[in-house]
């Protein structure tokens, strides 16, 4: 079994991955604050911040089509609130669609959620899929995320693909047994699958820090190669980050 | 009984070792064991006979509660256990639990690393490791997508870029098909380490060992060359290993 869809195309050469995690971290991130803190009442900056967005993405040469897909995680929220926008009352005009109505407040909301979500989300899609995983926990770690956070990550990122296997194994011996999860009685079953799975996931823990002891680990991950900070990463910061914090401050003076 | 002084040419002893599993399973009685330099030693025994719960007494991954256990002139305690784990090599049966990074150059590296070599030296280890396992320039590859041999190779190649003195090795060859146990096997009989190997495999232990040791219930019940102790059908009946 195959399972690569949380980097799949880390791989690629292109400028944007070429650059230095940390510079891509902290540019994305200042993309994604400056936009999370923008009023939704002003529109312009959100189209510089998408702008920006786009000419990375356009850089990356990853696939128009995988970025798209990779941002149908964002809906389900934005489909949530749009349900909602009718029975929301607030400041402006109404405006009638026939059974319901909804208020210029209402959907300002939904706006709101929807291009800050899917602005955010597009960021991080850009940095995962242009950094391999490795590279990218080695950035954080520079720049002084916690070393917990990382080492779990890097662990997930490791285990998760087993932990899938496993699953699907059971599964398979499951259904090979004629079960059909069609029935109320059976989520009984669904349950000891589950807890089956946390501690087989325990016990294989278990195992692999044995495994790690006995190769002289003594809770710090040693690190050889290095990943540096070239002129280019530089100027990719100051500009992504400077138009960012630009494009948020110019609201304060309109 | 009589206590044999280490020599130079015996490489673990182990005396009176018991271990009890937490949840009270007496895994673990009266093992007394002398492994010498360069010998190829088969710890064979039917499931739950302790073969595997030894093993992991020979690095210090368990320590020894009843009993001691010495590598070289260290005693496995907490204090030797860096130095032990230089000497002493574990390679585990399940690939999945050894290999944890995401390229196998990583996963390789990890020991070097942890002993605190030099960039270049890792380097070299890194590449020597694999070169040895027949894996070469395999460095950049992700271990889950390999197959079941490759990652077991792999397995190997992170144990041996720590070059260790002692190798053990927890049943090696299972779930391998045949060519991939073949090819195992070989790579395992060149290596000029001391090794200890834990199995039930009895081919392999003909094929490859110069001893065997037979274990059941947490206890050694016969120690001698293969020729002898697997042609004793009485006892392999007794002892579930036909």
């Amino acid at each position: 079994m195959r399972h690569d869809f949380i980097d799949r195309y880390s791989r690629l050469e292109s400028p944007v991955h070429a650059l230095d995690p940390r510079a891509k971290s902290i540019a994305l991130f200042a993309i994604i604050i400056a936009c999370v803190t923008t009023p939704p009442t002003v529109w312009w900056p959100f189209a510089i911040y998408a702008g920006m967005v786009l000419i990375i993405a356009n850089a990356s040469h990853l696939p128009m089509r995988y970025l798209l897909t990779r941002m149908l995680v964002v809906l389900p929220f934005i489909v949530i609130v749009a349900v909602f926008v009718p029975f929301m009352r607030g400041v402006g005009p109404t405006y009638d669609l026939g059974i319901f109505s909804v208020t210029k407040g209402g959907l300002l909301v939904l706006w709101n959620v929807a291009v800050k979500a899917l602005i955010s989300v597009s960021c991080l899609i850009l940095l995962s899929s242009t950094t391999q995983f490795a590279d990218l926990m080695h950035g954080f770690e520079r720049l002084h995320v916690p070393r917990f956070f990382t080492t779990v990550s890097a662990f997930m990122y490791r285990y998760i693909f087993i932990i899938i296997d496993e699953a699907e194994r059971m599964k398979r011996a499951r259904d090979s047994r004629n079960f059909h999860g069609r029935w109320l009685w059976q989520t009984k079953v669904i349950g000891y699958m589950i807890a089956s799975l946390f501690l087989r996931s325990q016990e294989r823990a278990e195992r692999v820090y044995q495994a790690m002891a006995a190769r002289g680990f003594d809770g710090t991950f040693p690190r050889w190669t290095e990943i540096h900070m070239r002129a280019a990463d530089y100027v990719f910061v100051i500009m992504v980050t400077a138009t960012a914090v630009a494009g948020r401050l110019a609201v304060l003076w309109t | 009984m009589d206590v044999i002084p280490i020599s130079p040419e015996t490489v673990i002893r182990v005396t009176n070792l018991g271990y009890t599993y937490p949840d009270g399973t007496r895994a673990l009685s009266e093992v007394n064991l002398l492994v010498r330099r360069g010998e190829t030693v088969a710890v064979m025994g039917p499931n739950g006979a302790g073969k595997s719960t030894l093993a992991l007494h020979f690095n210090g991954i368990l320590t020894a509660t009843e009993g001691k256990v010495e590598v070289m002139d260290l005693e496995v305690n907490k204090k030797n256990m860096r130095e032990v784990r230089d000497i002493v090599g574990l390679v585990f049966q399940d690939p999945d639990d050894q290999l944890f990074s995401p390229t196998v150059r990583e996963d390789v590296a990890f020991g070097p690393l942890n002993q605190r070599l030099s960039p270049e030296q890792v380097d070299h280890s890194v590449s020597r490791a694999l070169h040895w396992v027949g894996m070469d320039g395999a460095e950049k590859r992700s271990p889950h997508h390999m197959s079941f041999g490759e990652k077991k190779r792999i397995s190997l190649a992170t144990v041996l870029a720590m070059d260790p003195a002692i190798l053990v090795l927890d049943e090696p060859v299972a779930n391998l098909d045949p060519r991939g146990r073949r090819t195992f096997l070989e790579l395992i009989s060149i290596l000029d380490a001391t090794k200890i190997i834990v199995t039930h495999d009895l081919e392999m232990a003909r094929e490859l060992c110069d001893r065997v040791v037979l274990m059941d219930r947490g206890k050694v019940v016969a120690d001698g060359r293969p020729a002898a102790t697997l042609s004793d059908v009485g006892m392999l009946e007794k002892h579930g290993l036909i």
